[in-house]
């Protein structure tokens, strides 16, 4: 492509009554923040059209109502919006709301069986694993997968490993995950083919609860290690995987 | 009220769906045959989002223990109001102490059973259909399907006159249904065959389906470079992984994912397609996106659908 910024925003039919917005490539913080703005911009102007938005790392989903709006009008907002974006100096808006969140993860291999090939395969030692995936803040990227499953990224390039050949069938709620430049937790339990390291007491769905989950695309997130005692006391399980 | 007797292989509570929280990564649910459930809603003038029964496969027994007004659409499967053989896609009055007994399945493969009024089970997060993966919705709350003693209560109303479904209006389930394939997505990134193949070849329904997605086998298609960054999947997205057959995803859907995607199937088409039987046939032809919207909106003109808005706050909690 001799000019890439003429490849964006890319605007693709995804079925008789949604659209999907891709506002640039790849996993990018620029991007999916552009990606949050347009988010809330889509949704101020056009909510009592649309039935569902989903933002995820580079694209924007919309799902419009058939009866209130064609595709060929919802494009041209859509790209009016965009430019409007721009203008306004791309990222206006949405970083302001992000919150950050602080899961306290208990690491270790008795409830992260891929901790100690995970140290052998980084040439690592447990110890800097724990530290690396703990000194940084990760940004929500998406949501989705699963109720309240938070895709958080970018890993530290020393800490990046492939999925599994074979993902389990069962992984305990909680279970914290790498895999590739994404970490991750489980909020319940499911079948998934990540590297798992540790285990956090934290509820990140709770299907009886008002809220779904406490986290949103563009929050911020940050790990801490805490001991066996403090991951039991805050209501940590200590089951095993099957 | 009914009272659950045997709860067959598989029945679970459905209205709609559950809509707006897709962000938050919960699926919609609902049901997967959406014109045979709107068709028993509209045979007793429910409201189109009224919670019914989906009866997977068949195999359920119920007793009224009130009178009302039901109806029972979908799967062709021999059915019984005590001993009097019933005829489906028809409203039917009934008395307390009938009971209504569902045999199984011999074309398609789910049935709708709707009462006057709607069942009355506590909503969550708007909506009472049950996603056995969320944990969310159904009798209990929890996403759980039926059980042999549940009770479901429901508000008795005044008699109705007689109506049926036309012949006209619905499926043979034992045809093979060519469903529309609306271009989009990656469908530019797929190579020419696969594009051909994918319209105009058959596949057979594995047995591996359900209300998440349905696996198709067929000649293998080629793909496009694997490996996307993961976005969001309407229901009927035709989902390409790398040994090339594809799945078509459901109600149940994960909301996101990162296989590429030929386009999506006609909403439309989509509930003769949730009605096969695994090792049926299905072909696919090619329909515009413009021809797909303007069936939508007469289906949802004609079923009174009312879609929820997304206002202003954007991203629910």
């Amino acid at each position: 492509m001799s000019n890439a910024e003429s490849a964006f925003p890319k605007i693709v039919t995804a079925g008789a009554d949604a659209i999907l917005v891709y506002l640039g490539e790849g996993i990018d913080p620029d991007v999916n923040a552009r990606v949050m703005a347009l988010t809330n911009r889509v949704g101020s102007a056009l909510g009592d059209k649309l039935y569902d938005l989903v933002p995820s790392y580079n694209s924007l989903m919309i799902y419009y109502n058939v009866l209130a709006v064609s595709e060929d009008e919802l494009r041209e907002c859509v790209r009016k919006l965009i430019d409007e974006l721009q203008q306004d100096g791309d990222a206006s808006g949405a970083s302001k709301q992000s919150t950050l969140h602080t899961i306290d993860v208990y690491y270790d291999p008795s409830v992260g069986p891929d901790l100690e090939r995970a140290a052998k395969q980084t040439s690592l030692s447990i110890d800097d694993i724990i530290r690396m995936h703990t000194e940084q803040e990760y940004r929500v990227y998406a949501m989705g997968f699963a109720p309240g499953f938070a895709y958080l990224g970018e890993l530290p390039e020393k800490l990046r490993l492939p999925r599994l050949d074979n993902p389990r069938t069962k992984i305990p709620a909680g279970s914290v995950a790498i895999a590739e430049a994404q970490t991750a937790v489980y909020p319940s339990e499911s079948p998934g083919g990540w590297n798992i390291i540790g285990r956090t007491a934290e509820t990140l769905y709770d299907p009886q609860a008002d809220n779904i989950s406490p986290m949103k695309v563009g929050d911020r997130v940050q790990f801490k290690a805490v001991s066996k005692d403090e991951f039991e006391q805050a209501g940590g399980s200590l089951e095993s995987l099957s | 009220m009914i009272k659950i007797l045997d709860a067959g292989m598989r029945t679970t509570v459905q209205d709609f769906g559950r809509f707006g929280y897709l962000s938050k990564g919960l699926t919609r649910g609902g049901p997967v045959d959406e014109q045979a459930f709107l068709w028993a809603n509209r045979l007793l003038d429910n409201n189109f989002n009224a919670a019914q029964l989906e009866i997977t496969l068949g195999g359920l027994e119920i007793e009224f223990q009130q009178d009302g007004c039901f109806a029972l659409t979908g799967a062709d499967a021999d059915a019984h109001l005590d001993d009097e053989p019933l005829t489906l896609w028809q409203n039917f009055d009934v008395k307390a102490g009938q009971r209504l007994k569902v045999g199984y399945a011999k074309a398609g493969l789910r049935l709708y059973l709707a009462v006057q009024g709607g069942f009355q089970v506590e909503p969550k997060w708007h909506s009472c259909a049950t996603v056995e993966r969320d944990s969310v919705g159904g009798l209990s709350g929890d996403g759980s399907p039926l059980q042999s003693g549940d009770t479901l209560r429901f508000q008795c109303d005044t008699p109705q006159p007689s109506r049926r479904v036309s012949w006209a209006y619905r499926s043979d389930y034992t045809k093979t249904p060519v469903l529309g394939l609306i271009p989009g997505y990656q469908y530019d990134d797929f190579p020419m065959s696969a594009r051909e193949a994918f319209c105009y070849k058959d596949f057979e329904v594995s047995k591996d389906s359900n209300r998440m997605g349905i696996r198709l086998a067929g000649k293998a298609l080629a793909t496009p470079k694997q490996g996307l960054v993961s976005e969001g999947i309407n229901i009927g997205s035709v989902q390409v992984p790398s040994d090339g057959q594809p799945i078509i995803m459901m109600h149940d859907r994960q909301t996101l994912g990162g296989y590429p995607k030929l386009g999506v199937i006609n909403p439309v088409d989509l509930g003769k397609l949730a009605q096969l039987q695994p090792g049926q046939k299905v072909r696919f032809s090619r329909v515009e996106a413009s021809v797909a919207q303007q069936q939508l909106r007469r289906f949802y003109q004609f079923f009174n659908v009312r879609l929820p808005c997304q206002g202003g706050d954007n991203l629910r909690s």
